[in-house]
């Protein structure tokens, strides 16, 4: 963002750059910058609260009245990364006994994912697998946790990271339309990795992986990193 | 061993440390006033539309993604596990401003909400000197083109 600020400026543009890391803002020179102690992924702080978000915007409108940069501002409110209300999101019962129970999870809330989708007209889904594919993809995991070798249950070279990122993204996507109340900072990844069937199974499939003495670079992205 | 994201303190030492580039304190340009002002955003949050190839892993992609200001099949392309993209999901203008942008606009805030705004991928070369020297350049020459004054740069 930086670079790109003193790129922009030079061309003429005005510039503000949003920002939680201050010290890069100020050893970059960057000509204004809003700091704000939000956290990662939370430029404008709050989702959902648009009353916040204009706040947050008209604060770094109000730097462009400043006559001589560098400035940078802060933020008079700060949002902590941890301690956020739990995600409050119902979960589906058992439908399909005969189905593990992450698989039979996942399925049941295929409906909650379209309609989330159909609302908001985005999805993240996509860097290795498609939203139809999730059960599919956690039956893999299954097998993992089973005792099979990870290598052997048919993830293609390279895709497991993807396949999680895509399978995290189908949750947190559906949580959001599911969810009562708002949705803090990392609600949605502690639901998906605490509270969902498919969370806990990837967790444990990355230990039988690390079991298995599989590469560390292939197993610590199923995760993030502090998480068991 | 704390969550990377949630560790204030981990992510103010490594604003503190990380190598970035050099700036002198370079151009400032004073715009007109804000009611007058045609309004970008330019987000590092590696946004692309639904469908589109989007940015490549690592710090090789310097490209830029051109979003119409009416695109909301918008994805996240910062792909870090130790990322929260609960936010995103639930609203995307928590990293994309674009609503609000509109809001202003209607109530005469701002003038107007550029017709494209663009997104590129966080993570870059040491050097930064593509974008720096390339697609950086080359973004602020289409957004001058359409009559922008005003850039909101956000990130992730």
């Amino acid at each position: 963002m930086c670079t790109l600020a003193h790129a922009f400026e030079a061309a003429g543009l005005s510039t503000v750059v949003i920002t939680p890391m201050r010290a890069v803002a100020e050893r970059m020179n960057v000509p204004r910058a809003l700091y704000t102690r939000f956290p990662l992924g939370l430029s404008l702080g709050k989702a959902g609260d648009r009353e916040f978000q204009n706040e947050v915007l008209q604060a770094a409108f109000g730097l462009l009245e400043e006559t001589r940069g560098p400035v940078i501002r802060e933020f008079p409110v700060s949002i902590n990364p941890t301690g956020s209300e739990p995600l409050v999101c119902p979960l589906p019962p058992r439908l399909n006994a005969e189905l593990h129970p992450a698989i039979d999870e996942a399925q049941a809330l295929k409906a909650a994912h379209d309609r989330a989708y159909q609302k908001t007209q985005r999805t993240s889904i996509g860097m290795q697998i498609s939203a139809e594919q999730i059960p599919e993809a956690l039956a893999r995991f299954v097998r993992i946790v089973e005792g099979e070798q990870w290598d052997d249950v048919g993830f293609p070279a390279n895709s497991i990271y993807g396949t999680v990122h895509d399978i995290r993204c189908y949750y947190e996507e559906l949580a959001c339309e599911l969810a009562e109340g708002p949705v803090g900072p990392w609600a949605t990844e502690e639901w998906f990795y605490e509270s969902t069937e498919a969370g806990q199974l990837i967790l444990k499939a990355r230990r039988a992986m690390q079991d298995q003495n599989a590469e560390q670079s292939i197993w610590f992205g199923l995760a993030p990193a502090g998480r068991q | 061993m704390s969550i990377f994201g949630k560790d204030e303190a981990a992510i103010q030492k490594f604003a503190a440390t990380m190598p970035v580039p050099e700036f002198r304190k370079g151009s400032f340009t004073k715009p007109g006033p804000l009611n007058f002002a045609k309004v970008a955003i330019v987000t590092t949050a590696a946004l692309h539309r639904e469908g589109a190839d989007g940015f490549e892993l690592g710090d090789g992609d310097y490209h830029y993604e051109t979003l119409p200001r009416q695109a909301r099949d918008l994805a996240l392309g910062h792909h870090s596990v130790n990322f929260d993209r609960g936010g995103f999901a639930a609203d995307i203008n928590v990293v994309y401003p674009i609503d609000r942008l509109h809001e202003m606009a209607e109530d005469g805030i701002i003038s107007s909400v550029a017709e494209n705004h663009y997104a590129f991928a966080g993570n870059q070369s040491e050097t930064v000197s593509e974008i720096r020297l390339d697609s950086g350049p080359l973004c602020a020459e289409e957004m001058l083109s359409e009559g922008v004054n005003v850039v909101i740069l956000t990130g992730t």
